[in-house]
């Protein structure tokens, strides 16, 4: 007989339940999920999320953690829909709420913001998930001023938390269609969306593709970013 | 644990490949990028490799001295952490066994701290860098190794997971104990064998 507490101390996978799915884009959604115990994430960290058929298969992706740490048992994770990716396509067509997943977390310490010091948060697409934690954060205890943030998105219908991001903090650049009324021209972020943004005792979180990732570093270290303050999140073709 | 997820039966098993770890997946001809830091811009004429610690002979190559030695060639599979698995990639470079036969490592010899250029790290244990198991590559499938995957020269240890094979690798400083390196700080495992699943410390 194995005794289910020793085991739960031994594994560390948790189940918990999808309590609520909501669109944030035609291919992305948000899944809220009830652990068994509260969270202690920090803003920025990860979940794995892990899929088991009946035979023992299992599948497991990792997901940042969309919502702030607020001491509560809830976290959200949003998901892009990858064509063919296993876990994404299953997520989003199959499970639906009541449904209960495994977890592992939460996970990372460096890609991590305590609301304790400036931060500049530079996110291209899907990117922007684990800065939402850190906005939303910011916002719950009352620190907006010691955050930025800078988004990238293709267009207006595929931008994340569209009628959360806007605010005195953030700054969103479309690089092919321009929001409409808006007086930036759609293109990739130039050392002018940074203007009056970037603090320069900040620390820089930048997170989104490798391309992407890449540019806006490029970019943080032409506006004088030292590279030892600037922290990257890079998503590979990961499904 | 008979807990499985509500209508998920898997795809694409039949095919799954024997080369593949538990919990991996195969990325096919992506490769993808994962690093903390901004990508830095070595030249190699500035590039240098370096022993140093409980060795009997701290050595620093210069790129042209690396070059000089005799190379090997790995195939074989690399392993993400992230769950992406590369089947079937070459590697050439050469081997750590050439480099520590030089610098020539104590009998208190445990552990080694690889650090990177970008002052990244990652621990392994001495015995996992021995043994024609570890490289400095400078090559990936007979072409110079492009700069995002570390580039000029790269630890490469493909038996453990691939955050342990340091990109940019600027020395190993070898140790008598284990001292975490920066993912191992951050909550990743010490050793990290994908066969064994061993992701997370705890593990």
């Amino acid at each position: 007989m194995t005794d289910p507490a020793d085991a739960a101390r031994r594994s560390p996978w948790r189940t918990a339940t999808v309590v609520a799915i909501r669109d944030e884009t035609p291919t992305a959604k948000t899944f809220r999920l009830a652990l068994p115990e509260p969270s202690s994430h920090r803003a920025g960290q990860h979940y794995v999320l892990r899929l088991t058929a009946p035979d023992g298969y299992t599948a497991s992706r990792s997901y940042s953690v969309a919502s702030a740490p607020d001491g509560t048992a809830e976290i959200e994770l949003t998901v892009e829909r990858l064509a063919d990716g296993e876990v994404s396509t299953f997520l989003h067509d199959v499970v639906v709420a009541g449904d209960e997943l495994e977890v592992r977390g939460p996970i990372g310490g460096w890609f991590v913001w305590d609301a304790d010091r400036p931060a500049l948060l530079v996110g291209g697409g899907s990117g922007v998930v684990p800065l939402m934690a850190m906005l939303r954060l910011a916002r719950r205890l009352g620190r907006s001023d010691l955050v930025r943030l800078v988004v990238s998105a293709r267009s207006p219908d595929v931008l994340y938390y569209r009628d959360e991001l806007p605010g005195p903090e953030s700054r969103i650049a479309f690089t092919r269609v321009a929001a409409p009324g808006s007086a930036r021209p759609p293109g990739r972020l130039t050392p002018g969306d940074f203007a009056r943004v970037a603090r320069p005792d900040a620390t820089a979180y930048v997170c989104g593709s490798t391309g992407f990732a890449d540019a806006a570093s490029d970019l943080l270290l032409a506006i004088g970013f030292p590279p030892d303050r600037i922290r990257v999140e890079r998503f590979g073709p990961t499904g | 644990m008979a807990s499985f997820t509500r209508g998920f039966t898997g795809r694409g098993r039949a095919a799954r490949d024997p080369r593949l770890p538990p919990g991996q997946y195969d990325t096919g001809r992506e490769w993808p990028v994962l690093t903390a830091e901004v990508t830095p811009k070595l030249s190699t004429a500035d590039w240098t490799f370096t022993i140093e610690g409980e060795v009997d002979r701290p050595t620093t190559w210069t790129w042209d001295e690396m070059q000089a030695l005799p190379q090997s060639v790995y195939e074989g599979d690399i392993h993400c952490v992230t769950t992406w698995s590369k089947l079937g990639v070459a590697f050439s470079g050469v081997s750590l066994d050439t480099l520590l036969g030089v610098a020539r490592p104590r009998p208190s010899a445990s552990h080694v701290l690889a650090y990177s250029h970008t002052g990244y790290t990652t621990n392994l244990p001495l015995a996992d860098v021995t043994g024609g198991r570890a490289w400095i590559a400078f090559e990936f499938d007979g072409a110079p190794l492009p700069v995002a995957h570390g580039g000029p020269a790269r630890l490469l240890v493909p038996h453990l997971y691939f955050w342990k094979s340091a990109k940019w690798v600027a020395g190993l400083r070898v140790l008598d104990h284990d001292e975490p390196g920066f993912w191992e700080r951050n909550g990743y495992h010490d050793r990290g064998d994908p066969w064994l699943e061993q992701r997370y410390q705890g593990d």
